[in-house]
């Protein structure tokens, strides 16, 4: 195939370019020039008759349009006896809506070529619409049924029930999903809305009823507890019309806003073994109590964790990965949220270094709290701040730029300012953080693992108290259909 | 091939965005060393994406190397010439740049996606390890990716729920001669034993201008860059030209059924079968047979297996188009109380219906949209479209190929779907692959033989 090719494309190819006197300077990277700003569209925000608040973005170029529904309640407000509910019922929304069944329903949105999904997570539930322009129309009120007239057909929750048990018992077998669970149920306990896996768990999922999803969607599914975001080569007046058309007549009530209780911070190290016999890799997960997405020390945070763990070249990474051959990729980061989160580091190592990783972990967490190298630090503000523009491409990125902006009141100028916020940041503020939040001394420690081979050597590390769990101590028992 | 020459009569300069459909507007030319640049301007955000692509694969290795093209892949980023060890990544994220590289059976590509003022040293990097890269090579950073890449493979397929799965039906769908027979990531023992002499052998050979391609997409001026290319790569002398493959045929001689055990709870049924290449007539067809078996609830497997029946936990189709011969897979997930034979029969029957009868139009033409729909999503970044000019210029020679390519599937009928099904998902040429948990092989499909990862 090659040698027609290449016979055909010389005929059409701009041969012999004029020569150029221009010789490189391999001596060092070329300079660059000053890098242009991210220009974006202005973000505009109105609301519908009915109250429903809309943030738009008009982005022109590719003919596609992103319509995201924002519901301001996911699994963090799930009854203690009904985990999984907010996931639950964010499932349902497209399994019978208005007077389609569920698989009326998906044929009607397949054969536009949209796509229409639904989830939960720990403080929001969504309903997200991705459509080529020319099928909005058609799409929207697709869209708003699955959002507002769920049926909850009884048939499609004992379908979906069998469904999630069952993805109950496979995550038996995923040694990645096994060590994050046990990480957040150890570090926040059962009771703070982290501490539970947002899919619920045997029990749960055993005793929901349609009732309960009624319940969960009359109260939280309502304009004064919603926003839509819209990115999309559209103009606003066009979108107004659509908008009011589907979901100006939804009307609601208000929600109660609530209290969480906070989670007890990490005291004293602790190792969690869970046992994985034949385990060809050690999952690890290293970690505590973080900070809340509205933390004052964000900038310096996200700083201070690209160092340690948040790019290829951080500490982790190079440590684990590049120097020690111990792993395919090592980093951290902060899970920011409403609520504190958790900070994590993480890896899978080969079994056979399972304790020299470990050792080498503590090595990164320890060496973070002295102080950086000015290479070091401006490496990371770059990466940060040049690399910014990247999440504005898809409507689907910005979309998701735009909901973090609804959920913690962002200022309307946060997408222009970020830059220079990152690169003011001072270099004693970073140090300033991870002595306050890495506390390497106070961490919870997961392994899961092949017990047999790596028992011994994490307890010669002396990290700590260590307690030996099996995959049932941390997942519970294998659910039966 | 047909369409190929009929797209190469078009000058290639500039086409213009006012054609209708799916454009994407193009710059090529080719340095004197033979490589091959294709520009396209994008301003939508201040980034450019830059995307080379060696036509060299895990196709192209040699038995008891098996896995080098992707070692090799890691070597290219441990530095060259002029870069030293750790600052190819450690400059490009101080510009706010990312990278990274894949490898296929056909072709291993590199990208960096960076902001549009740092160009330049994204072109000094990926120049100086065309041109210089054994000028810092050594042992000990074969050695050092040696490990990496055993990591990668214990992450991605060992320590991976039916993670062998792909280990295991490379060597079932081809025969033992075939470069499709091996599996892109390598065996543990031919990774250990490729030495520092086979990295300056595959340079030499399959790292030349001439057997490369360079895509620019974003925010750039095309004049400036045009030259920038020029001032980095010309240099680079060009290498003996690299003979294509020559394959041996690829087929099944009759109906293999093997059954493996691994560490998980539910069983899982593959069944695979030897299709037309990438591009070919039937390649289109079967990406819509797919769909219409397992794309959406209301496909025709998975509204019976998942929806009606529920005795699936999941199915899913797809054909994976690769250069010499494509397969098609039907996977599928049974769940706790039934057996692999039971899946396997509502498999037979709806291909068995599909061979006896056409689709519905709507059943066709809902799989169509949702492949036109998906063009549109691959327009939407600077890095997609890069990659895809790239492809498309390897596979076709044109490399805004987009409306031909979309073409292909909107001119598909039902009927080619039906004898599509009839030629290639034959019953006596084909690998049905039974994982059941350690123990149980009684759930398998019947009549298996068992095989080891």
């Amino acid at each position: 195939m090659r040698k027609r090719l290449t016979l055909a494309i010389a005929t059409a190819f701009v041969l012999a370019l004029p020569a150029t006197s221009q010789v490189p300077d391999r001596s060092a990277p070329p300079a660059l020039g000053a890098p242009r700003p991210l220009q974006l569209p202005a973000i505009q925000r109105f609301k519908l008759s009915n109250g429903l608040p809309v943030v738009f973005m008009e982005k022109r170029g590719v003919p596609i349009i992103q319509v995201n529904m924002m519901v301001k309640t996911g699994s963090a407000m799930d009854p203690s006896d009904r985990s999984g509910l907010a996931s639950l019922t964010a499932a349902m929304l497209d399994e019978g809506a208005g007077a389609l069944s569920a698989l009326e329903l998906a044929d009607a949105i397949d054969f536009l070529g949209a796509r229409i999904s639904t989830g939960a997570g720990a403080h929001t539930s969504s309903v997200a619409l991705h459509t080529p322009v020319s099928k909005l129309a058609e799409a929207l009120p697709l869209m708003a049924d699955i959002a507002i007239r769920p049926r909850f057909d009884v048939e499609e929750l004992e379908r979906l029930r069998k469904e999630r048990l069952t993805s109950l018992l496979q995550w038996h077998d995923q040694p990645s999903t096994i060590a994050s669970i046990t990480f957040s149920t150890k570090l926040f306990g059962p009771r703070h809305p982290y501490g539970l896996p947002g899919m619920g768990n045997e029990q749960s999922l055993r005793a929901m009823r349609v009732a309960d999803l009624r319940r969960f969607h009359e109260a939280y599914y309502h304009p004064n507890n919603a926003a839509l975001i819209v990115v999309g080569e559209i103009s606003r007046g066009e979108l107004e019309k659509h908008l009011e058309a589907v979901f100006g007549g939804w009307k609601g009530r208000t929600t109660a806003t609530v209290n969480w209780p906070d989670a007890g911070q990490v005291e004293q190290r602790t190792v969690y073994l869970v046992n994985k016999p034949g385990a060809a890799q050690s999952e690890i997960r290293i970690g505590r109590i973080g900070v809340p997405r509205t933390t004052k020390d964000y900038f310096p945070l996200v700083v201070m964790n690209t160092i340690l763990g948040g790019s290829f070249t951080s500490r982790l990474n190079q440590n684990l990965r590049e120097t020690h051959g111990y792993s395919y990729g090592a980093g951290s980061f902060f899970d920011m949220r409403p609520l504190p989160g958790p900070f994590m580091a993480y890896s899978a190592v080969h079994t056979a270094v399972t304790d020299s990783a470990l050792a080498e972990f503590f090595k990164e967490l320890n060496g973070i709290l002295k102080p950086i190298p000015d290479n070091e630090f401006e490496k990371a503000k770059n990466y940060l701040a040049l690399g910014y523009a990247d999440n504005f491409e898809s409507v689907g990125q910005i979309a998701g730029m735009l909901a973090d902006m609804i959920l913690y009141n962002l200022p309307d100028d946060y997408f222009n300012t970020y830059v220079e916020k990152v690169l003011a940041v001072k270099k004693e503020d970073v140090e300033r953080v991870a002595r306050e939040y890495i506390v390497p001394g106070k961490t919870l420690v997961v392994v899961v693992g092949d017990k047999a081979v790596i028992e011994k050597g994490i307890r010669r590390l002396n990290l700590g108290k260590l307690e030996v769990l099996s995959v049932e101590d941390v997942l519970g028992n294998k659910p039966r259909l | 091939m047909k369409k190929l020459s009929l797209a190469l009569l078009i000058p290639l300069v500039v086409l213009s965005a006012q054609d209708k459909g799916l454009t994407v507007p193009y710059e090529m030319f080719r340095l004197e060393n033979g490589l091959t640049v294709i520009l396209h301007e994008d301003h939508t955000i201040p980034r450019v994406a830059v995307n080379v692509w060696y036509h060299v694969g895990s196709g192209h290795e040699k038995p008891g190397r098996t896995g080098f093209a992707h070692l090799f892949e890691h070597i290219m980023f441990e530095g060259s010439g002029n870069v030293p060890e750790g600052m190819f990544d450690v400059w490009l994220e101080a510009a706010g740049g990312d990278n990274n590289g894949s490898t296929t059976t056909d072709r291993t590509n590199y990208y960096e996606n960076l902001p549009s003022n740092a160009l330049e040293l994204a072109l000094f990097l990926e120049s100086d390890r065309m041109g210089y890269l054994l000028d810092a090579m050594s042992p000990a950073k074969v050695d050092g990716q040696r490990d990496v890449v055993k990591n990668e493979r214990r992450q991605r397929y060992e320590n991976q729920p039916y993670g062998m799965v792909w280990i295991v039906m490379a060597r079932a769908l081809y025969p033992g001669n075939h470069p499709y027979s091996w599996p892109t990531i390598g065996s543990m023992e031919d990774l250990s034993a490729a030495s520092y002499e086979d990295v300056v052998e595959f340079f030499k050979k399959y790292y030349v201008p001439n057997n490369a391609s360079l895509v620019i997409a974003g925010d750039i001026d095309p004049k400036t860059t045009r030259s920038l290319v020029k001032k980095w790569f010309k240099e680079i002398p060009a290498g003996k030209p690299v003979e294509p493959i020559d394959p041996p045929a690829a087929f099944l001689a009759s109906e293999k059924r093997l059954t493996m055990e691994d560490r998980v709870q539910l069983p899982r049924l593959i069944m695979a079968w030897l299709t037309p290449p990438a591009y070919d007539p039937g390649d289109a067809e079967m990406d819509i047979a797919a769909n219409i078996l397992a794309g959406g609830k209301n496909s025709r497997l998975y509204k019976r297996l998942v929806y009606e029946m529920q005795i699936a936990q999941d199915v899913s189709a797809f054909q994976w188009s690769a250069a010499l011969a494509s397969s098609f897979w039907i996977v599928a997930t049974a769940r706790e109380g039934h057996t692999l034979a039971e899946i396997e029969a509502v498999i037979q029957d709806e291909i068995d219906k599909l061979k006896m009868e056409q689709p519905a139009t709507r059943e066709l033409q809902r799989a169509v949209n949702q492949f036109e729909a998906a063009f549109l999503d691959g327009l939407e970044t600077s890095s997609r479209k890069a990659d895809q000019l790239n492809a498309y210029y390897v596979r076709t020679g044109n490399p805004d190929y987009f409306n031909e390519d979309l073409a292909r599937y909107k001119a598909v009928a039902p009927s080619d779907i039906r004898s599509m099904i009839q030629t290639y998902l034959r019953d006596e040429a084909r690998v049905v692959l039974s994982i059941v948990p350690t123990g149980k092989k009684e759930l398998a499909a019947p009549n298996s033989s068992e095989v080891k990862p």
